[in-house]
């Protein structure tokens, strides 16, 4: 016996290394499971309760072979910025950081200055190859970031507000003066698209291949950019903005207006799924986590704000101004203002947002725009006077999927992701505040109506709950008996009431249809199959 | 200061040569892939259509019978072999692979009953009405590829007559011995001119016989009086028997399981018994509108397929109520026989029409060698589908048959009728004295008694 229980222990004692690394492990898997196992104790079906043991075992133990890819074959390690002694992160400047990093690092410094044609805007391809530059007054460039080769630049002569690329780097849509457009790598218009107006913000849902913009009159467009259908078109009703951005996470787009309020869509309803009021003030920049569960806000009174998605409350206000925000793959915010950035860090792993890095511009710069280039740890920024790129070490995912984005792909790996992203085309009603829901069993129906039964016991419940309750003892005159007879008859009188009036209500109701039945048949049912089926008229 | 940034150079991440692989580096963190849910349920959506029109479960039909086939054989050591017998008397050698015939055994006067192969795969045993059983010699698996085919007719190995009519035949799966069933259940040793041992329970004909895969010496026998008797050689009586409300057409064995069987009813039902309880069905497989005429197992124990007087063919999960899979064509006439191959991958019918027919058992299944890459998508989408089969349009997607027309009015005036007669039982139990009537499950209302 007392063996036995040794070996018990035994079993669970782990040298302390291999404990923990176990413990990380258990962790890291949690990540992989996606969410908590069916309750098979909940089951009564037998057959159905062994089925999903079997799969929640196999569930199980994928999770934690991921746990262990993760930890022992990624073949890359993310950036971090650590300071030494009084040294402070947020004190570091570009250029010492330059000194430290390797050249080919540090090749992602830089400034473009193209005065004239400024105020520029950029987006990023999902792998984050391909950078897309779009001046204020028309000009239009496509950059390889790998080897900063331009692959093609056009002036349109136009006014350029807005510029985001399509499934991969060989579509670009660009909103223009009047019209949205979309080009091709060449710089060769492929479509106008005349129904979206003057669009001032463009967004590209990737998985829905859902092209979304908001135009001038506050108009919401989704337009399928596969087959061209128009698949939502929405007034707001809250007027111009342009403060629009998608959640990655769930597809849902949401929109900051200036009375305050962020709203937040889906093409397949005309109404917002969500309006809340996050400022006093006009929204001036808006920006999501990668995990859905976050979301940044900043109004013009000052402030930033930080939301938690599922409960909708604000989790952190921030005093500073924005122009525009971003999160980083590893939830850095990214706030620019006038000429200075700053990127503020969850450092302490508790959703609580404190300064990480600042940079400085030339005086005189306008930010525009900041975006994060995915699976780098590199920012990018787009002014008044053309685009920088700053290195924010700890920003981006070291690791990137070759399946998903790939920073190094080749022309036919392009071409066979395009066609599998094709027939993976989710439908626009898969967008939804939260898509796990997809694939679930609506929960059973509560029963409409109780039955008579079950009116009447709970009645004689109720009843019974009102009888025990205990009087209380009055002054002098107003305790007798009687007096307390008549008030505890006045309470259970009142408490049948509602059950009373409820039933009387009923009955006339099941009396009315009886009767319209009786005026319908006036017959005695030996003879109504004499009655004419038609009066004639 | 410390610090590091991300820097991947191009040398580390592409292959070094033209002739090399491309590299591929893998992420499984779940915030890179947004809305997987979703696109899963697509993959299976597209997975469930392409299955639908990749459905083309009819190979082709072997012609060459002049009358109704009426009965076929597997030969275990050959893969491609296949005997059929029909009514004129004929019985024909097929290759599967090209769909011809490879030598017929002229010698029965009336219908061919029964047909049989020894476990050696060296002896066809068959018999008839003309109450003859024949044993042939079944040529050698390289001669049956030589093209002259037709022309190379056998005589018999030996011809037993014996008193009545046969109606079935099989072998001993383990053994030398046959049993035939007719007047009543003969059992045979093929170096004999008459049977070892006979029995009889009751007095009506026997009508279909069939060896326990697992257990030599025991057979299960169905008799037109609607009983289903099973045997034990070693024992000189029969040992137990269970009589149902109809008659059973044909017995097949679990091959995986042997002590289950699954008995092919005329009431349109198939019922699988455990042979050691018999006073309840283990499962009832519902589908057929009429009479099903034939079972066979797959070599696998996990499917089993049924042919119909309906002129369809089905094909049941061994504990499914409902049949997975429906075959049917414009020309096939009502199915006397089906059999199963060897790899579980095909189903051979033989109908009234003198046809034999041959079916993939997986009805959208890819045929050849395949690419592992097309095994491991085919492999994903069979799970994807699985994981959201219960979702409303994929269940009606993948559930969806087209059925002959007449065929789907029978399968909707059945459902009325039961429909009703379930309405008025609850009725009937509703109006009545509590526990005065007592539903009788599904899997024991067609057993009358089971008698030992």
């Amino acid at each position: 016996m007392g063996a036995k229980e040794d070996d018990g222990i035994h079993e669970n004692i782990l040298p302390p290394i291999e404990q923990e690394i176990s413990d990380e492990l258990n962790a890291k898997a949690k990540k992989y499971l996606r969410g908590e196992g069916a309750d098979l104790k909940a089951l009564q079906d037998k057959k159905l309760k062994g089925q999903l043991a079997v799969r929640e075992e196999i569930y199980g133990k994928s999770a934690k072979a991921a746990a262990k890819i993760e930890k022992w074959l990624l073949p890359s390690e993310g950036g971090y910025l650590e300071a030494e002694g009084i040294e402070k992160t947020w004190r570091i400047r570009q250029e010492s950081i330059a000194r430290e990093v390797d050249i080919l690092s540090s090749r992602n410094q830089y400034d473009i200055v193209v005065p004239e044609l400024g105020p520029y805007t950029l987006d990023f391809t999902l792998s984050g190859r391909f950078m897309a530059a779009a001046g204020r007054k028309g000009h239009l460039a496509v950059v390889d970031m790998k080897n900063m080769n331009l692959v093609k630049e056009i002036q349109v002569r136009e006014t350029v507000r807005d510029v985001v690329f399509l499934h991969n780097e060989h579509f670009f849509a660009t909103a223009q003066k009047k019209y949205p457009y979309i080009y091709n790598r060449e710089g060769t218009e492929l479509h106008c698209l005349k129904e979206h107006g003057a669009v001032l913000r463009l967004q590209f849902l990737r998985n829905h291949f859902l092209l979304a913009s908001i135009n001038k009159f506050g108009q919401l467009h989704y337009q399928d950019v596969t087959m061209g259908e128009m698949v939502g078109n929405f007034r707001t009703g809250f007027g111009r903005t342009d403060v629009m951005q998608v959640n990655p996470y769930n597809g849902v787009v949401a929109l900051g207006h200036s009375g305050g309020t962020v709203t937040m869509w889906k093409p397949t309803t005309s109404a917002p799924l969500v309006k809340m009021l996050c400022h006093p003030g006009p929204v001036s920049a808006l920006a999501f986590h990668p995990n859905g569960h976050l979301m940044a806000t900043s109004g013009k009174e000052k402030k930033i704000k930080i939301w938690d998605l599922r409960k909708f409350e604000v989790l952190q206000s921030i005093p500073g101004n924005a122009k525009c925000l971003d999160f980083s793959q590893k939830g850095l915010l990214a706030v620019g203002n006038g000429s200075f950035v700053q990127i503020l860090g969850d450092l302490s792993g508790s959703e609580n947002y404190s300064r990480y890095m600042g940079h400085p511009m030339a005086k005189g710069y306008q930010i525009g725009k900041v975006q994060f280039r995915p699976y780098e740890d590199v920012l990018g920024i787009g002014h008044s006077t053309g685009w920088s790129s700053i290195l924010i070490p700890g920003s981006g995912e070291p690791n990137f999927d070759s399946w998903v984005a790939n920073p190094f792909e080749t022309t036919k790996q392009r071409r066979e992701k395009e066609v599998r992203s094709l027939l993976d085309k989710l439908p626009p009603e898969t967008i939804m505040l939260n898509p796990s829901k997809i694939g679930s069993v609506r929960p059973a129906r509560k029963k409409e109506k109780p039955t008579k039964q079950e009116r009447e016991a709970d009645m004689e419940a109720a009843i019974e709950d009102v009888k025990g309750i205990a009087m209380k003892k009055k002054t002098k005159g107003r305790n007798k008996s009687s007096k307390l007879t008549k008030k505890k008859q006045e309470r259970v009188a009142k408490t049948k009431r509602p059950f009373l009036e409820q039933q009387l209500k009923e009955d006339q109701a099941a009396g009315k249809k009886r009767q319209k039945l009786n005026e319908q048949v006036e017959l005695p049912s030996s003879l109504q199959r004499f009655a004419r089926k038609k009066t004639t008229t | 200061m410390k610090v590091k940034v991300i820097s991947r150079s191009a040398d580390e991440f592409t292959r070094e040569r033209s002739q090399d692989l491309q590299r591929v580096y893998h992420n499984y963190d779940p915030n890179l892939r947004p809305q997987e849910k979703a696109v899963e349920y697509v993959r299976a959506l597209n997975a469930a259509k392409l299955e639908k029109i990749f459905a083309r479960p009819f190979i082709g039909a072997m012609d060459g019978h002049i009358d109704a086939v009426s009965c076929m054989a597997k030969n275990p050591n050959y893969l491609k072999g296949l005997f059929s017998g029909s009514m004129d008397g004929d019985i024909r050698l097929w290759d599967i692979a090209s769909r011809r015939t490879v030598c017929q055994y002229p010698g029965h006067q009336g219908a061919v009953r029964g047909l049989t192969v020894s476990t050696d795969g060296q002896v066809l045993v068959s018999c008839g009405v003309d109450s003859t059983v024949r044993l042939w010699n079944v040529p050698v698996a390289t001669l049956t590829n030589s093209d002259d085919l037709s022309d190379n007719s056998v005589e018999p190995l030996a011809t037993y007559v014996w008193k009545s009519a046969f109606w079935a035949v099989d072998h001993q799966w383990d053994g030398d011995l046959f049993a035939t069933a007719g007047g009543q259940v003969d059992i045979w040793n093929p170096n004999r001119s008459q049977p070892v041992n006979s029995f009889q329970w009751g007095t009506d004909t026997v009508i279909s016989v069939k060896f326990n895969p697992g257990e030599p010496n025991v057979l299960a026998t169905s008799a037109s009086d609607r009983s289903i008797v099973l045997y034990d050689l070693r024992m000189s009586s029969p040992a137990r028997k269970v009589i149902m409300r109809t008659r059973t057409n044909a017995i097949s064995w679990n091959p995986m399981e042997p002590m289950n069987f699954t008995a092919a009813n005329e009431d349109c039902n198939c019922y699988s018994y455990d042979a050691r309880k018999l006073e309840v069905a283990k499962c009832v497989h519902m589908g057929h509108e009429s009479a099903v005429m034939d079972i066979d197992y797959s070599p696998t124990g996990r499917e089993f397929v049924t042919g119909s007087y309906d002129r369809t063919i089905r094909i049941f999960q061994y504990n499914g109520g409902r049949s997975r899979e429906i075959y049917h064509t414009k020309r096939m006439q009502r199915v006397f026989c089906v059999k199963f191959t060897c790899d579980a991958s095909y189903v051979i019918s033989g109908s009234d029409d003198t046809n034999l027919r041959l079916w993939k058992a997986k009805a959208s299944e890819q045929l050849g060698v395949l690419h592992p890459r097309e095994r491991r998508k085919h492999d994903y989408h069979e799970a994807v589908k699985n994981r959201y089969k219960h979702l409303p349009e994929i269940k009606r997607i993948v559930r969806h048959r087209h059925l002959p027309r007449p065929i789907y009015k029978a399968a909707a005036l059945r459902r009325t009728m039961i429909d009703a007669e379930k309405r008025k039982a609850e009725r009937r139990k509703a109006h009545s004295a509590p526990g005065s009537i007592v539903t009788v499950p599904v899997r024991k209302r067609r057993i009358i008694k089971e008698v030992e």
